[in-house]
């Protein structure tokens, strides 16, 4: 089982301390295709969540029949095996957002995150845990996405949600600034997105730093020397 | 888990490539399991699909035949793009021909080819054309496709409509960048490129074969 802590931890690293896109820094190839709008990002990310829960079980479940020297060959096969069969199963019962993702499914067996996770948390860890780890990596992963395409599309196109009606056909896109908005091509094309991944990773590191100072100016607690059994 | 036993290396390495061979065994299933399994389902919908796209390059009011019956099954034609057979479905209204819809694919694009159906009326005329299938760059070569063209209007796509062999010369059928008449967008031209030069080739292949696509043999079936 899985205490309350311990569960506190999972999700803390995986949406904020090990941030897949902003602390990690894994996984750039499908973080640079995908976001040029918020719902696909957000998509990519419902997918990712789904593949990183399962390949984790998979790998956390059969962890003590791998041997060490051929993990590696034995973690791609269950994360791509599980990719393709996700994405068959899209396709057979969830044909409309299928079209929506399109190629973006297959990327996912392109995300390192998903084989350094299976490698760095379910090869160690039980079930359970490697399944909420797997969770809240994608859950960091989504909203660092919706924030990042959402910028991307405010600036590059004036739109926010574009996209929205492939996935809620009564929904529109809002467009935000007005329509004689000159689009800015940069935003949306893969160097923007780097440009604009700066700059939140930046915005990370203030916001830790700020932290660490707050910290340090607070007394010391009784019992600082937590940590060193 | 481990036995007492010692193993060789051979005996070791013999064990591992088991191990491995067991892994691969049963994910092999697994994939093979799950793609039978979605195979009917997934067929179903690229029909239905197909219906819905036919709608779009050629209305309804056009022909009043059992369009997906009256097929001619296509060979592998380079000229179209298509290294599969394929299906050409032919359009009747009271008996006579009025077009034929087909598929045709840009080996191109951007990224990789880009499948479209095409509809060409028996006056030689293009009645419509759309993307199928295509991994142009989102938000920058995607517009070939309607729903992801911001112009709702008057999507990129179909400016085709209308334009012949008779109408417009073999100069024109490119982009106003190569020296022709077509628009595009900027920042993508790849794309639309390799759209205009695969309706082009359809067209072309189309009046050099109009007697077979056009004959009304075969019409009540």
């Amino acid at each position: 089982m899985i205490s309350r802590e311990e569960f506190k931890t999972i999700a803390g690293k995986g949406i904020w301390k090990q941030n897949s896109s902003i602390a990690q820094i894994l996984g750039l190839c499908p973080l640079l295709a995908v976001t040029t709008n918020a719902v696909n990002g957000v998509m990519l990310s419902l997918a990712t969540i789904l593949v990183m829960a399962i390949s984790n079980l998979a790998v956390s479940a059969l962890r003590n029949f791998i041997p060490h020297e051929i993990r590696i060959p034995v973690f791609i096969l269950i994360v791509a095996a599980l990719v393709t069969v996700v994405d068959l199963l899209f396709n057979a019962n969830l044909h409309e957002l299928y079209l929506v993702l399109g190629i973006f499914i297959p990327l996912i067996v392109t995300n390192c995150i998903v084989l350094a996770r299976v490698e760095a948390f379910a090869a160690k860890n039980p079930p359970l845990q490697s399944t909420f780890d797997g969770i809240f990596m994608g859950v960091g992963m989504l909203w660092t996405l919706a924030l990042l395409g959402a910028m991307r599309e405010l600036i590059g196109a004036g739109t926010l949600f574009g996209g929205i009606d492939m996935v809620f056909p009564s929904l529109h896109p809002i467009q935000l600034l007005p329509e004689s908005y000159p689009n800015f091509l940069l935003a949306m094309l893969p160097p923007g997105a780097f440009i604009l991944l700066g700059c939140m990773i930046a915005w990370k590191n203030w916001m830790d730093a700020r932290a660490a100072e707050r910290a340090k100016l607070k007394p010391p607690a009784p019992v600082a020397m937590a940590g060193s059994h | 888990m481990s036995s007492a036993r010692e193993f060789s290396a051979t005996g070791m390495a013999a064990r591992t490539a088991g191990i491995l061979f067991v892994f691969v065994i049963i994910f092999t299933a697994l994939l093979s399991a799950a793609y039978l399994w979605t195979k009917p389902a997934i067929e179903a919908s690229a029909t239905e699909e197909k219906m819905k796209l036919i709608d779009e390059v050629l209305p309804r009011n056009a022909y009043d035949n059992a369009l997906l019956d009256d097929t001619i099954s296509l060979p592998a034609t380079p000229e179209l793009g298509l290294s599969d057979v394929s299906t050409l479905y032919r359009a009747r209204l009271a008996g006579q021909p009025t077009a034929v819809v087909f598929e045709a694919v840009a080996p191109d694009g951007y990224s990789g080819k880009i499948r479209l159906v095409l509809a060409i009326r028996a006056d030689g005329q293009v009645s419509g054309v759309r993307v199928i299938q295509h991994r142009e760059t989102p938000g920058l070569g995607d517009y070939v496709e309607v729903k992801k063209d911001k112009n709702k209007a008057r999507p990129w796509i179909t400016q085709f409509q209308n334009m012949s062999l008779a109408a417009v010369t073999d100069k024109d059928w490119k982009l106003k960048k190569d020296g022709g008449r077509i628009d595009y967008y900027a920042g993508a031209t790849v794309t639309p490129r390799a759209v205009s030069k695969a309706v082009f080739k359809a067209v072309k292949w189309a009046e050099a074969n109009r007697k077979q696509l056009f004959s009304s043999e075969g019409a009540a079936k």
